[in-house]
């Protein structure tokens, strides 16, 4: 076997810039930079100042950049994270050099897991000073190394230009992911002549490949004459937007859609072929029939664990078929039997185009298809929910029936992000986002925020948890302050309540670690005390009230709904089990 | 299965870290890495001999290859490469007749010998990674003090 990947691509990019703006100019470092992410369409950064970013800090006095200031650095990364997945434009976060560097790790972790675009640009100690452990000095760009798509650190103010430009480019094509700018304080000071390069060299990096037309049409005769396909569509098919396509090609053959959670809101979930997500806290239905199917075709998704369970079971059923733009996702978790690398949305245009000319249109119901709207039909009637007025399925429906399809949800992690899962339908695809790869609690309320900035015309909701909210609530400072109106909607359990199932199912009931106070803090007061709105809603009337409420505020409003801490998450499939191993509520 | 692996690379500080690291961080190994520039100074040269199962070198080469800082990843055929180690081993010397036992022995492995002293005498051989396990096995009877190796280096033969 000889793999040889070689490539030596050069990119023209052509930026807007007339020709007097290319020529040389002499500015200091920090100006560079403002200038060129000015150059990239930046109209906002989230951040926080300190000692070794003072310089770039200077700058927003003479540039038209929006700065929000964020209460911790890891929630400036969430905002930004927030940003990049609604605008599908990097999102971008400043941070000081040592702590501040070191905080917005979780966040560009985050971004990763989730491939969203961003680009993180962190003060660094002067380039004399590096190595010799100065005064909040970290070695940000060995410790992001695993969690970024690139880092860079220019060490001449000249580059600066050109790393933006690239950074940028990087973050935002191909699999997105974040990229970290690691600038040495004097590098922002120091004078240099600056060109803004239209063209630009990046030789190892080809985001770009051809469609597959051979292997696309092996997936479609494999699609054909299969007896149970199933779509599986993952947050790729987010990313790349290709929700006509998907709606397209699931109409024409009549196949049954389940996603990932990433994948939730690819495909509407009111649509008759709509199963919604497999997984851990996968749907009834969907589980079921993607247990049953004898064919999938996975688009832009890395069948993480908590989506398809044991991988060994989940392939040995089923013939699969992948699209992913990331060469390197085919084959890493399953095997597969077709692969089609590119971008997810070309390769599904190319389908339904060849499906379109062969004349393939599938009309009539077969039994696979009627038996997928019987399984979907049985579980929705039957699938037994918490009995109380307040259960999160009941509070979770009401916020649907509420919101305006178009509104953006995000959702914190923990039993309310499942709940969110199993019982907020997206109805409007590319609406709803959550960190699902890495788990971050504390990410749904900055990254509303994000999200409010990108969209500010659209209500936009975070799902949280009181255990997961408190860890980034401070941004309700943010909200307030830069006049950020988002929707906090805490399902309020005073517990972490995600361990505390666990503890319950597996340990034994020893509850370790999970109680969380009764409100402690009162979140009603703690909205009010950073100048937001704060709700209480104990009854489905009140509810009513306090998300017509919310929803008609001009400010940031949280609403706390005290829920019952002994809820679980159900269905659920233990970690290290099959999808066919759900266990259903009794 | 045992497989080398050759990288063209950016010639920029960091890179062998991130090569590294990406092993560590796929939980890969690495059985030996070499690392030296290439005929255009931007360009460096690695080599990196693994183990792993078919599936797994798979992995390997696409992980590294979608590191923007590897311009080209090759999974070589070991029968379509030349590929050498150096290694220099320094052995004891007890008795009288060592010194030519280990002289015979190293010139049948083309190796040559460096620095004879009283009690020991260093050979340095440049030879395929079997070659030097096996020349190591034949001089381990005399006493082995140390040993350093370089890993591998490769290089695909023209028109294979």
């Amino acid at each position: 076997m000889i793999l040889c990947f070689s490539a030596q691509i050069t990119y023209h990019i052509k930026i807007m810039a007339t020709d007097l703006e290319n020529k040389m100019e002499t500015m200091i470092g920090a100006k560079a930079l403002m200038k060129a992410l000015e150059k990239e369409g930046v109209k906002e950064v989230f951040g926080l100042p300190g000692g070794a970013n003072l310089p770039m800090y200077d700058e927003f006095a003479r540039c038209d950049i929006r700065h929000i200031l964020t209460r911790h650095e890891q929630s400036a990364a969430h905002m930004a994270d927030g940003f990049g997945r609604v605008s599908r434009k990097p999102g971008v976060c400043f941070a000081t050099s040592g702590p501040g560097a070191t905080n917005i790790l979780t966040g560009i972790a985050t971004a990763q897991a989730d491939s969203a675009p961003m680009v993180a640009v962190t003060g660094q100690v002067p380039v004399a000073m590096i190595g010799r452990d100065a005064f909040q000095e970290s070695d940000i760009i060995g410790m992001a190394n695993p969690v970024v798509k690139y880092a860079f650190q220019p060490r001449d103010a000249k580059e600066i230009p050109e790393v933006v430009r690239k950074g940028f480019f990087i973050a935002e094509t191909g699999r997105p992911g974040p990229v970290l700018i690691d600038i040495p304080k004097d590098v922002q000071q120091n004078e240099a002549e600056m060109v803004f390069p239209d063209e630009f060299k990046i030789r190892g990096y080809h985001p770009w490949t051809d469609p597959d037309m051979v292997n696309i049409e092996k997936a479609i005769t494999m699609l054909l004459s299969a007896e149970k396909p199933v779509i599986l569509a993952g947050g790729g098919t987010i990313i790349s937007s290709a929700f006509a396509e998907l709606q397209a090609l699931a109409e024409l053959l009549m196949i049954p859609v389940v996603t990932t959670f990433k994948g939730k809101g690819a495909f509407p979930e009111n649509h008759p072929l709509a199963l919604g997500p497999i997984g851990m806290h996968g749907h009834a239905e969907a589980n079921k029939i993607m247990t049953e199917a004898d064919c999938v075709l996975a688009i832009g998704t890395r069948f993480s664990d908590r989506s398809v369970g044991t991988f060994e079971e989940f392939e040995k059923r089923l013939k699969i078929i992948h699209m992913d733009v990331d060469p390197a996702e085919i084959g890493k978790n399953q095997t597969t039997s077709v692969a089609v690398v590119g971008d997810v949305r070309a390769s599904l245009r190319i389908m339904v185009k060849m499906l379109m000319q062969k004349a393939v249109k599938q009309t009539e119901e077969n039994i696979w298809i009627k038996h997928v709207k019987e399984t979907k039909t049985y579980w929705q009637e039957n699938l037994k929910l918490h009995p109380g007025e307040m259960g999160a399925a009941k509070i979770l429906r009401k916020l649907r029936e509420l919101l305006p399809h178009q509104s953006i949800v995000t959702t914190e992690v923990g039993q309310h992000q499942m709940w969110a899962s199993l019982f907020f339908d997206v109805i409007q695809p590319g609406t709803f986002f959550s960190s699902t790869g890495l788990g971050t609690m504390g990410w749904g309320f900055p990254a509303a925020i994000g999200a409010k900035v990108a969209k500010p015309d659209v209500a936009v909701v975070d799902i949280a948890g009181d255990g997961s909210f408190a860890m980034t609530e401070n941004s309700l400072a943010t909200a307030v302050l830069e006049d950020i109106p988002v929707i906090v909607f805490v399902l309020n359990n005073f517990t972490l309540g995600m361990v505390a199932q666990w503890q319950r199912t597996f340990y034994d009931r020893r509850m370790i670690g999970v109680d969380q106070g009764k409100y402690c803090p009162d979140y009603v007061k703690l909205a009010e005390s950073y100048g937001a709105q704060g709700i209480r809603a104990e009854s489905m009337d009140e509810l009513d009230r306090a998300i017509k409420s919310a929803l008609s505020s001009d400010v940031a409003t949280v609403i706390d709904i005290p829920i019952d801490p002994e809820e679980d998450v159900l269905p659920f499939v233990a970690p290290g089990t099959s999808l066919g191993d759900m266990v259903l509520p009794s | 299965m045992w497989a080398i692996l050759s990288l063209l690379v950016e010639n920029k500080p960091g890179i062998l870290f991130k090569v590294t690291h990406l092993f560590r961080s796929r939980n890969f190994n690495i059985d030996s890495i070499s690392v030296g520039v290439t005929e255009n100074p931007e360009y460096s040269r690695m080599t990196i001999t693994t183990y792993g199962d078919e599936k797994q070198v798979e992995q390997i080469v696409k992980q590294l290859d979608k590191m923007i800082d590897t311009i080209e990843v090759k999974h070589l055929d070991e029968h379509k490469t030349v590929y050498r180690e150096l290694s220099i081993f320094k052995i004891k010397l007890s008795n009288a007749n060592d010194s030519m036992e280990i002289n015979k022995l190293a010139n049948a492995y083309g190796g040559k010998v460096h620095d004879v002293k009283k009690d020991s005498i260093m050979v340095e051989l440049t030879a395929t990674p079997d070659q030097i396990a096996a020349f190591e096995e034949l001089a381990a009877p005399f006493g082995i003090i140390d040993v350093a190796r370089t890993g591998v280096a490769a290089l695909q033969r023209s028109g294979a």
